[in-house]
């Protein structure tokens, strides 16, 4: 979410007329799954955990922001609103990524609803519906080409939904597919991968994510052994004080939020990555479910060098639960 | 006791004033036009290397259309869609400002605006250029000023140029220098566009470099004249000290101390002859760069900033110079110091006077430096072996120089004491003059030649203008209909028509234009060629042959007989080559039908009309066909337009030829000061023998007329040798054409006179000074003889 901060000053002038997230909002789909050129911010951000033949881990980013320098969508040049997008795989060795720009209005990226199409250049999310989907995106150095099936249903974070990111109230729409199975071909220098596993869809929009005071969050989505999943994130405040959020999914998809301060993440080993000091590994803890484990990044340099750099990559887990999962950590200087 | 020492040291300086001038003069001359034309060059570098880096047309390879001018944004959209990483560019020229649009999001990071410009997504109205931009386009639109932006270009988002110009297309793409894996081929996607190499894009810094290199040779001329008054004010002064350097030794100053002090007395006087230097040159180069840009703007379509900003590349240059000549003179003057004995007495003169057999030895080594040059004439090839034939000649000539005039004066005509003692008075001068001869004959030679090239250049391009300008009226339509329309309406009053049909594309794999013409009278009678078949126009009529230009043929190796690509698959041979001066891009002449067969969307949107009724048929044309006045232009003033810029060139050479004539006299002026105040002694016994003073003043200016003008005699032929270099080998190595050489003995007289002029205003003051000089003065010789 540091673009979200980054970008934050960009639309400044017009901050007044974006649209606000509300309580009790009712999600209409498929239009949902399109844009929503009215807030400021929204992604299409998909995640994967992958296996190739011999049991070697491999993570798979394809991430498409929008994002607007003022509300609503005109024709051509002069459309407000930007694409861009990440591409990443990351293997034990070495992590790739990279990153497309487009301008709205003149066609060079979007996102179509029936059938559903959401594409920047020749990268492209795609399928009938939102449960039968192939991804693919390339880069100079690797290319990535897989077919998604959804497994269970969509489900909903905060209440119902509306996901709240401070206690003075910024928020906003957040929902996920996280039951999707993947597999496809990875593209790399030392040659073509076959890979199959599971991966992640987040749908977000909002219009002023971050408050001043928040300088950067910790995003985990974590996919355990017995089928259940959580998502939990926490935003940094300078005050050294943390707002934290979490929703727990069961096998079916049936899904508890959890309010501030129930789910605690804390960072237990830094590295030093892109000449910062990044944590590598995290004790998450989430009591009412017993959860008390590890977070280790598979490869500790998987960092985005893309206009606004972060950290992504997947991570393992071990302790009360054991799985595999994904972990994002933006704002870190 | 440092302190007492430097100031007995600089306390000469205050009792020679004359000497401090010369000395400041002489270094402030050479580092001044030395760093003014490195000023000149650097401002304008800066400027190409602006201009490619915003256009990006240097950096990266282009797609652009194989026929006509626009892209449809259509085409932009599939070819990301199939993973083509280009950017967009919209190129409009209006009011003679370049609108460059482009899409800030997908523009390669490499290139400069991108972020100096001050781009953000959220102002993408905002439009920017320089202030002369800004102030060509008041009123039109407003136009934010950014002095990085290079002259001539306005920058702004692709949507506002589109919006501004009423446009929906694009001019061309640039191609993202990092490319995906698994990318279609181009064909696939967009056929009808072609790539265009970048570093075939008319490499504007290689085309100019000529030009540059002229200003560059003519700033080391003067920097080297300079040294030379440096070099000899160091002797003289040094020699005139011996007698208080010995004092000070004698007094048990350490020799180590007294070297010091030297090198730091020097090393201020340096620094403030090379500001002085410094400062000159900044006003030098501010009065020429305004010519020197409309010129490389005429003849290349470069753009060169029109104001000056200090650069550190050329004034650190300019010190540096002045600190390794002047160090360079000192050097062995310090070594002198050090080898004299403590006691050794003042040897007046003993500087200046070398031997006959060391200006033999001097000579012998000028003579194998122009037996190089010839050499080089004969087999050299390539741009550097030219300047080096050039310089091997120049320096060559001027070592050869002082015996030649030696020799000269033994034929010198006349009888009776006073002629004799006044030839042999002259050839005793010789070495203390040589130096002063030298730099007036580089400065001549070196105008001679300048100016024979710079004027043959445009006899050669007045006559090309006359059969490339033939038609009387040309007329530009915005629109097809309006195009057939006007060739319907002159076809049916029986008014030869001549359409410019034209296209871009790649031939023999570099960027050039292809024309289509209606062969008839005008072409088969104005067109003169290089070489040709005998049947040329005939042969290009009926599609079976071509007319390239001589920058194509020379490039490529190719000349009349040889095949060259005119399209997929078809080759045809050259009938004919043709001169095509001030144009650096290739050129393909075929005829109409061929041409319209290749390129059926082409579309002539000019014509060439011939007409005895100019005004008449102008008068026509508006009224009935609503084509706008400033869409008829008269041959008259395309062909004044072209020759203004070589004036512009004129301009910029004779200012130049000014000033290093003025270097010379000065030089001369400082060497006969200089000897006139040595003189003294030599003189004396013939003013006691009866010449009266003013006599020897007349005698002093007849010798400065006859040795300036036995220079000038030897300037002509080197001079003439120069152009012919010049014209034979640098411009055909730089330009790609080879021009005839015209003589201008006019020209040359005049040069001639401007010579003699500076020479006898330089031997005036020494002149006067004899005539004026006290008869005690004289006398005293006698009574202080040592």
């Amino acid at each position: 979410m540091a673009w979200a901060q980054s970008f934050g000053g960009l639309g400044s002038k017009a901050a007044d007329e974006f649209a606000t997230p509300l309580r009790n909002f009712v999600f209409d789909f498929p239009n949902d799954h399109g844009a929503h050129p009215d807030y400021r911010i929204e992604w299409w951000y998909l995640t994967a955990n992958l296996e190739g033949p011999s049991g070697v881990q491999y993570g798979l980013q394809w991430t498409l922001f929008r994002t607007a320098v003022a509300p609503g969508e005109e024709k051509g040049w002069s459309s407000p609103q930007v694409w861009f997008a990440h591409a990443a795989v990351t293997t034990p060795e070495a992590h790739f990524a990279t990153e497309r720009f487009a301008r709205g209005g003149i066609g060079q990226a979007g996102v179509t609803v029936e059938p559903f199409r959401a594409w920047i250049d020749e990268w492209k999310l795609e399928g009938p519906d939102m449960n039968s989907l192939s991804v693919q995106a390339a880069s100079p150095d690797f290319a990535f080409d897989m077919d998604l099936l959804a497994t269970g249903p969509l489900v909903f974070h905060g209440e119902n939904g509306f996901s709240q990111k401070s206690a003075e109230g910024q928020a906003s729409y957040y929902y996920s597919q996280p039951f999707y199975k993947i597999s496809g071909t990875l593209n790399l220098p030392e040659g073509d991968i076959s890979v199959t596993g599971s991966a992640w869809l987040d749908r977000e929009w909002s219009s002023q994510p971050l408050s001043d005071s928040q300088k950067g969050w910790d995003w985990f989505s974590l996919s355990f052994e017995d089928g259940e999943k959580m998502m939990g994130f926490q935003l940094r405040q300078s005050d050294g004080n943390h707002y934290t959020s979490a929703t727990w999914i069961d096998v079916n998809g049936e899904t508890q939020s959890y309010p501030d301060g129930a789910f605690m993440a804390e960072p237990i080993e830094e590295a030093r990555v892109a000449g910062r000091d990044i944590p590598i590994r995290w004790r998450v803890r989430l009591s009412d479910r017993g959860l008390d484990a590890e977070v280790l990044a598979l490869m500790p340099k998987a960092w985005m060098d893309v206009s606004i750099p972060y950290w992504e990559g997947p991570v393992g887990i071990s302790g009360s639960h054991n799985g595999r999962g994904y972990l994002e950590m933006t704002g870190y200087q | 006791m440092t302190n007492t020492i430097l100031r007995a040291l600089l306390s000469y300086w205050w009792r020679s004033p004359l000497q401090l001038f010369t000395f400041l003069m002489g270094l402030a001359l050479a580092t001044g036009l030395w760093s003014g034309v490195q000023a000149i060059n650097s401002e304008a570098r800066a400027s190409y290397d602006a201009a490619a880096a915003t256009l990006g047309e240097g950096q990266f390879d282009q797609l652009v259309p194989r026929a006509g001018d626009r892209i449809p944004q259509s085409v932009y959209i599939n070819l990301r869609r199939a993973a083509w990483l280009v950017s967009p560019v919209l190129d409009v020229t209006y009011k003679g400002v370049r609108f460059v649009g482009i899409d800030p999001l997908t523009t390669p990071t490499q290139m400069s605006f991108s972020s100096d410009a001050g781009f953000s997504l959220e102002d993408t109205d905002l439009i920017f250029g320089n202030a002369k931009v800004a102030s060509v386009l008041e009123g039109f639109v407003d136009v934010i000023i950014d002095k990085s932006i290079p002259p001539g270009i306005a920058i702004a988002d692709i949507g506002v140029v589109q919006r501004l110009f009423k446009r929906s297309d694009l001019s061309r793409l640039m191609i993202l220098p990092e490319q995906p894996i698994r990318r279609p081929d181009l064909v696939e996607i967009a056929p009808e566009l072609v790539v265009q190499p970048s570093q075939q894009i008319a490499d504007v810094a290689a085309l100019t470099d000529s030009f540059h290199l002229n200003l560059t040779a003519f700033g080391f001329l003067s920097f080297a004249v300079g040294l030379f008054i440096v070099h000899s004010t160091i002797g003289l002064a040094f020699e005139q000290r011996r007698g208080m350097i010995r004092t000070l030794r004698s007094l048990g100053v350490p020799l180590s101390n007294l070297l010091s002090l030297i090198i730091v007395e020097m090393g201020l006087l340096v620094l403030v002859g090379a500001i002085l230097g410094i400062v000159m040159g900044y006003t030098i180069a501010a009065m020429l760069l305004p010519d020197v840009a409309a010129t490389v703007e005429g003849l290349y379509g470069a753009r060169v900033s029109g104001t000056l900003s200090l650069r550190p590349e050329w004034w650190l240059s300019g010190i540096g110079l002045a600190f390794l000549g002047a160090g360079m003179a000192l050097a062995v003057r310090i070594w002198q110091i050090m080898q004299m004995p403590l006691l050794s007495a003042v040897q007046p003169r003993a500087w200046a006077i070398a031997s006959a057999k060391r200006i033999r030895g001097i000579a012998i080594l000028g003579m194998i430096l122009l037996g190089f040059s010839g050499l080089l004439a004969l087999i050299g090839t390539g741009l550097g072996q030219a300047f080096a034939l050039i310089g091997f000649l120049l320096i060559g000539s001027a070592l050869v120089l002082p015996w030649l005039t030696i020799k000269l004066l033994d034929f010198a005509p006349g009888k009776g004491v006073v002629t004799s003692w006044f030839w042999a008075d002259t050839r005793q001068q010789m070495p203390g003059l040589s130096l002063a001869l030298i730099a007036l004959l580089l400065a001549v030679s070196a105008n001679i030649g300048v100016s024979t090239m710079v004027s043959s250049f445009r006899v050669t391009f007045v006559s090309f203008l006359d059969q490339r300008l033939a038609p009387e009226l040309f007329v530009r339509v915005d629109e097809e209909k309006t195009a057939s329309a006007l060739e319907k309406y002159l076809l049916e009053r029986d008014i030869e028509v001549l359409p410019l049909l034209t296209v871009e594309r790649p031939v023999v794999g570099q960027p050039a234009k292809l024309y289509g013409v209606r062969v008839g009278r005008t072409y088969r009678e104005s067109w003169q060629f290089l070489g040709a078949d005998p049947d040329v126009w005939d042969q290009v009529a009926r599609g079976e042959a071509v007319i390239v230009n001589e920058q194509l043929a020379r490039r490529n190796n190719l000349w009349v007989a040889d095949e060259v690509d005119i399209a997929p698959g078809l080759n045809l041979p050259i009938a004919a080559v043709v001169g095509d001066y001030g144009n650096p891009q290739g050129q393909v002449v075929m005829g109409e039908l061929l041409f319209r067969k290749l390129y059926p969307n082409a579309v002539a949107t000019s014509f060439g009309i011939r007409t005895t009724d100019t005004a008449n048929l102008r008068k026509a044309i508006q009224a009935d066909l609503e084509v706008p006045d400033s869409g008829i232009i008269n041959q008259a003033s395309i062909k004044n337009m072209s020759l203004e810029v070589f004036e512009r060139t004129f301009a910029v050479t004779a200012a130049l030829n000014i000033l290093t004539l003025g270097v010379a006299g000065f030089a001369m002026l400082m060497s006969l000061l200089t000897l006139a105040g040595m003189r003294t002694p030599q003189l004396a016994p013939v003013w006691a023998l009866g010449l009266t003073r003013t006599r020897l003043g007349v005698l002093e200016l007849a010798r400065a007329l006859g040795l300036s003008l036995i220079v000038f005699i030897c300037a002509i032929p080197l001079g003439l040798a120069l152009a012919w270099a010049l014209l034979n080998f640098v411009n055909v190595e730089a330009f790609g054409w080879q021009l005839p050489m015209f003589f201008f003995p006019a020209d040359y007289a005049f040069l001639g006179g401007l010579a003699v002029l500076a020479t006898l205003i330089a031997a005036a003051w020494p002149a006067i000074q004899m005539v004026r000089k006290p008869p005690a003065a004289l006398l005293k010789v006698f009574s202080s003889e040592r």
